[in-house]
């Protein structure tokens, strides 16, 4: 088998690897752009900034969530980092390597390590696969799909994501929306990953097939110790998965820390203003939750603001916000709890209370 | 209690298609009041959809198999076209899902707005016209509205869209107006301004709401009173207080169970198990049944359908369970283990 050998790594690496601790992967300025084109001649006459200037690091075993809005660059990101697209500039360090500059075929071992699972489970599968192949693929791809034992393998994932064997012969027109997200999850299993991408996954699905997803998704981090990057919208469910939480908002982490001090303490007005649109729990909760309003859209990340990108909309905003781009750093809380804003101070918008004046944001 | 706006009784919809015939509603009968907001909550393929948009002919391909949708006195389902159009747009205006697809992208926000205004107004002239338009515009937010109200869909966000929807549903002054998932497509902090708008809306037109939503957030945030559907029937219908707080079919109960909560610390998720049903081939009995925790395999649930029966105290609480009356003493049980009757 050539093939084992390629991919057998380097005793470098293997160094580095150790060296690296239980941090699975790490990255460090991440930037990726996207050109602009226009004229005949098809000249690049802007860029999109979809993700600027992106740093953090995930731990072997835990679930990091990425939220923000839709073009806050939460997708772009979990692409870039496993290099499904190219970074324009930084780095992607993963498991102690620095896969930043790393070719097609250097990928390949890295690819089994990194999958990924997207959101829409009717795109993402091939209408004209059967589940066999279609879970299959990877193992074939890998030189890992060898007759009885490959078609064994494929059993045994579908009945791991709670699906039976004998659906292994049909089509995916045949399943329901949390039926194709399971199979789309035994698919990125196949190879034993360390890591899953997972982007949106369950935000296509119904509230009470939602649930059995997360359900599976986390039974499935116990029991093969993977690393998750968990890229989603829905607040209350990113809450519920994630160890810790980076919030985006135009291309940059504007806020990153652990679940409980995102969600009680958070310190980035936008992180404020994004828990307190939650809408809220039941209808008892009526009155009670004070809601801060942004006014206007997000900017083009074609052309975002100067300084903090969040000043446009930001009802704290000075003259130095659009000076100075705040740093992400620490203000008080932990040294882990890090957010970008000059006048970071802890709100408490989840908190109920009999009535409350919500801030009154700028336009 | 006031007389109903709109009356739906025993409305039975079915499609046909290659695998069969699905019956998409049946036997749903609700009534909507003067002023209040009636959340019509289910998931994808539950029906609710369907229930409110056949009454008003949106629904082409459907087959109206039996009922009645009674609307000041007429009946709408029995009503020719053009009077049907009349009202349509105009006494019930729409609010759609997607601002991106329901906006006509080569004209003018204006003029789409004024359309609307001008069809049900033949008087109005194009200068009172828009007028209104922009009176409207500002009503739902839209800033500078004089500018922008001659710019066209894609110059708009998807939050702006949405409001100029809104606007053009209100042109008119409806009285009955129908909200089809209004904030789905959009972002959580521009929901919550959509939600603001909707409030506004409801101010100026004291319009009757029937609010479209698979998401219960939005109903609790809205509504007043709850039909539940799913498969096509209504399993629970009662005002929001009750449905959150008491609900008594499993179904609902299920739904508020398998939320992610952004208090306290579940390990898991408690989640509905299965899948819904086709709609070409119910179970028999309680479509419920093969879902339900409630059931435990009694025979019951899976020969005879369950009749909506009222509950409780009042009259006003519909459950469509033969076992509601457990779920009371569950609940009752429950809240004296907790110790916490609040």
């Amino acid at each position: 088998m050539s093939e084992l050998q390629a991919e057998a790594p380097t005793s470098a690496e293997s160094v580095a690897a150790a060296d690296a601790g239980d941090e699975l992967l790490r990255v460090e300025g991440l930037v990726k752009h996207f050109p602009i084109k226009a004229g005949l001649l098809k000249h690049t006459v802007g860029q999109v900034r979809a993700v600027d200037g992106v740093d953090f690091a995930v731990k072997r075993g835990e679930t990091l969530g990425v939220v923000g809005e839709s073009g806050c660059g939460k997708t772009t990101l979990g692409r870039t980092v496993m290099k499904l697209l190219e970074p324009t500039s930084g780095r992607i360090i993963f498991d102690g390597k620095d896969i930043t500059t790393y070719g097609r075929r250097e990928m390949r071992p890295i690819r089994r390590e990194v999958q990924i699972v997207f959101q829409d489970p009717y795109a993402s599968l091939n209408p004209r696969m059967t589940v066999r192949e279609i879970v299959g693929e990877p193992l074939r791809i890998h030189g890992q799909f060898r007759g009885q034992n490959g078609r064994q393998r494929v059993e045994e994932l579908l009945r791991t994501v709670g699906l039976s064997p004998e659906h292994a012969n049909r089509f995916p027109h045949e399943f329901s929306g949390g039926q194709r997200q399971r199979i789309g999850v035994a698919r990125a299993l196949a190879l034993n990953p360390a890591m899953i991408v997972l982007d949106e996954p369950v935000s296509a699905l119904d509230v009470s097939i939602q649930a059995q997803v997360v359900n599976l998704l986390e039974a499935l981090q116990k029991d093969f110790g993977l690393t998750y990057l968990f890229i989603a919208h829905d607040l209350s469910v990113v809450r519920h998965v994630s160890d810790r939480i980076a919030v985006m908002y135009l291309g940059k982490v504007v806020e990153i820390g652990g679940r409980e001090e995102i969600y009680r303490t958070p310190m980035h007005p936008y992180t404020q203003a994004l828990l307190s649109a939650v809408p809220i729990e039941s209808p008892n909760q009526r009155g009670k939750r004070s809601r801060i309003v942004l006014e206007g859209d997000v900017p083009s990340p074609a052309n975002p603001p100067s300084g903090c990108r969040f000043r446009t909309r930001c009802w704290k905003a000075q003259p130095i916000c659009a000076e100075q781009e705040p740093p992400l750093e620490p203000h008080g809380t932990s040294s882990e709890h890090r957010a970008a804003c000059h006048f970071a101070e802890v709100l408490k918008p989840l908190e109920l209370a009999p009535d409350s004046a919500p801030a009154q944001p700028v336009g | 209690m006031p007389e109903p706006i709109l009356s739906i009784k025993d409305l039975t919809v079915e499609f046909s298609t290659e695998d069969g015939i699905v019956k998409a509603v049946t036997d749903v009968t609700y009534d909507l009041h003067p002023g209040e907001v009636l959340g019509v909550v289910g998931e994808s393929g539950s029906g609710k959809s369907v229930s409110v948009m056949s009454v008003l002919g949106l629904i082409p391909q459907g087959r109206i198999v039996k009922g009645e949708a009674v609307y000041k006195g007429r009946d709408l389902l029995k009503l020719p076209q053009r009077e049907l159009r009349k009202i349509r747009g105009g006494e019930m205006a729409m609010i759609f899902q997607d601002p991106m697809t329901s906006l006509n992208p080569v004209l003018t926000i204006g003029n789409q707005i004024g359309e609307a205004v001008k069809v049900h107004n033949p008087d109005s002239d194009d200068a009172a016209a828009r007028k209104r338009v922009i009176h409207l515009l500002e009503l739902v937010g839209v800033p500078y509205a004089e500018r922008r109200i001659d710019q066209y869909p894609h110059e708009f966000s998807g939050g702006m869209r949405q409001r100029a929807m809104i606007a053009m549903a209100i042109a008119n002054d409806p009285s009955v107006l129908i909200a089809d998932e209004p904030t789905t497509a959009l972002d959580v902090t521009i929901q919550a301004q959509i939600v603001e708008v909707l409030k506004a809306a409801r101010e100026e037109t004291h319009a009757a709401i029937i609010l479209i939503t698979h998401d219960l957030g939005l109903i609790a945030e809205l509504a007043d009173r709850v039909v539940v559907m799913y498969a096509g029937k209504v399993v629970e219908l009662s005002d929001v207080y009750t449905i959150f707080n008491s609900p008594r079919h499993p179904y609902t109960l299920g739904l508020l169970n398998s939320l992610a909560r952004l208090e306290g610390d579940q390990e898991w998720l408690h989640p509905i198990p299965g899948h819904p049903p086709s709609l070409v081939s119910l179970p028999p009995g309680c479509p419920f049944h093969p879902r339900c925790e409630l059931s435990h395999g009694r025979v019951v649930c899976r020969t005879d359908f369950p009749a909506l029966r009222s509950f409780g105290e009042g009259a006003d609480h519909l459950s469509r369970c033969h076992f509601a009356e457990e779920l009371a003493a569950a609940q009752a049980t429950a809240l004296a283990n907790a110790g916490n009757p609040a």
